[in-house]
């Protein structure tokens, strides 16, 4: 049995429809994946990610219990903010990136992937009980009692204040939520409801991620509809999430990610703070680091017009005595740029940008390049603006 | 509700056919293309290929996914639509116009007879 959202019978209303992503029933799309996609590069969108985890970890062991899981450093977040990090396994393969928010002192709160969330759990409580926390410190799971909306596109910043008007009542010293810099999360209660608003996403854009209890996302989410309708916005599916992401080159757990890759040959090296004292991983990060990656996580756009490149499908090298040399991870049509794009794994030697590479499609090769990360930008603002100097 | 036109013929496998003395124009769907979403690329088999129906012969991808189509009949290739291969997005808005694959020469004109009609089809997709 498919597990379901809050906003299962909102979806069913939108005319969504519904396909099983990581065990849960999910909205793919509502209009059209590139319809949305266009809708969130221009306007703004929401997405219902209540199937996401979240995990509470509380108390005066929370974060040295944490500093020693996760590998980018928690002793730099200030209340009210958040990070990008990894768990990592003693080999230093992924069991999950995440996003870790210090919503108090001693109160931390792990936002992780809804296929990931026994697992997490599971390894997070052997890791904790290993590491004898002080009293008054604990671990919950409370996935099944969160649900959380995200709300993403240039527009959102125009009326994130305007669904939620309340003070701020905890987190980041921010008056109301567009206060907020990016990474940043602040709570708001709003009516009866408590919400805690972040400054984040997984689109490549600008826009806000809004967490409530499980009965309260609902009126969040027909607000956001509501006094976002006149900016624009429209609900967005998996589909679209998926699309965006990609443009934006975020890994997807499963895809870039898995216990087998490391941080480092992902391209996450930013996240790893090696020099923060001992972490789980550490010890094979450090020397995989020494040693040098054996494959890197690359961007590659196709040169030629050709079916999308999907998981699986071999890399190729260019030139005329190509061989192969690594395997897709991630692949669509990006709408924004028209052409097939892709995330994959190739030796360091074939990793800089500029690199001929092909995609085997079906049996036929097709040419590619590898590119900058991110794939797509959004364009500067700096650009439309006369230079001030 | 899907679109089912009277006057064509169907396969099971989602394909549409409308016969004109020994030529048969056919394409996918209503039904397919809304199952399929945006359609990003269409791969139509060559010229002159010869074809047994339900060979897969020509292949639509949407945004998520690669799907195989499949010849409703047997018969020789003799145009394709390079329209859809420029534009593939004519498969989500004119499945039955613009959005067409290829024509075939029938070489067993017998084999209409295994198509469904727009009632029997319909019904397949509606229930």
């Amino acid at each position: 049995m498919l597990k379901r959202t809050p906003l299962y019978e909102n979806h069913q209303k939108l005319g969504a429809r519904l396909v099983e992503f990581g065990g849960w029933e999910m909205p793919v799309q509502y209009t059209g994946i590139v319809d949305e996609h266009q809708t969130v590069r221009t306007a703004a969108g929401m997405f219902d990610i209540s199937h996401m985890g979240e995990v509470r970890v509380s108390g005066p062991s929370a974060l040295a219990f944490l500093n020693g899981v996760l590998t980018n450093d928690l002793r730099k977040l200030a209340v009210g903010q958040g990070q990008y990090t990894l768990l990592c396994n003693e080999r230093g393969g992924v069991i999950d990136d995440l996003y870790a928010y210090r919503l108090a002192d001693q109160e931390f709160l792990l936002i992780i992937n809804a296929s990931r969330i026994d697992s997490d759990v599971g390894w997070l409580q052997a890791q904790f009980r290993k590491f004898a926390p002080s009293v008054g410190s604990e671990l919950l799971d409370i996935s099944d009692q969160i649900g959380a909306v995200a709300v993403q596109g240039p527009k959102v910043a125009q009326f994130i204040d305007q669904c939620f008007p309340a003070s701020t009542a905890g987190g980041a010293d921010a008056w109301k939520p567009s206060d907020l810099a990016k990474n940043q999360i602040c709570a708001v209660d709003w009516n009866e409801h408590r919400l805690w608003i972040s400054r984040t996403g997984y689109t490549g854009e600008d826009g806000f991620e809004i967490l409530a209890d499980a009965q309260s996302i609902v009126p969040v989410w027909e607000q956001v509809l509501k006094i976002g309708q006149p900016y624009g916005l429209k609900p967005a599916g998996l589909g679209a999430r998926d699309t965006l992401r990609t443009e934006a080159c975020y890994a997807l757990y499963g895809h870039e990610l898995d216990e087998d890759t490391t941080p480092l040959e992902a391209g996450l090296g930013f996240f790893v703070a090696l020099d923060k004292g001992e972490f789980v991983g550490r010890s094979a990060l450090v020397a995989q680091k020494q040693k040098g990656v054996g494959k890197k996580c690359v961007a590659f756009k196709m040169s030629e017009k050709s079916a999308p490149a999907r998981p699986h499908y071999p890399i190729w090298s260019g030139g005329t005595e190509a061989q192969r040399i690594g395997e897709v991870v991630s692949g669509t049509q990006s709408p924004s740029l028209g052409i097939g794009i892709g995330l994959g794994y190739v030796p360091p030697a074939s990793a800089k940008p500029g690199t001929e590479i092909q995609i085997e499609i079906r049996g036929k090769r097709f040419g590619a390049a590898i590119v900058p990360k991110p794939i797509y930008r959004k364009p500067a603002i700096s650009q439309f603006m006369t230079d001030p100097t | 509700m899907t679109n089912v036109p009277a006057e064509l013929r169907y396969a099971k496998s989602h394909e549409w056919v409308r016969v004109e003395g020994n030529i048969a124009t056919t394409g996918i769907t209503d039904h397919a293309q809304h199952e399929l979403t945006d359609v990003v690329f269409v791969e139509l088999p060559a010229k002159g290929r010869v074809v047994k129906a339900g060979e897969a012969c020509a292949v639509v991808e949407s945004v998520k996914t690669a799907s195989d189509v499949y010849a409703p009949l047997s018969g020789q290739v003799v145009e394709v639509n390079q329209a859809v291969v420029n534009d593939p997005a004519l498969v989500n808005s004119e499945p039955y116009g613009q959005g067409w694959f290829y024509k075939l020469q029938l070489s067993q004109l017998s084999e209409l007879d295994g198509l469904l009609s727009a009632a029997d089809y319909g019904k397949q997709v509606n229930q």
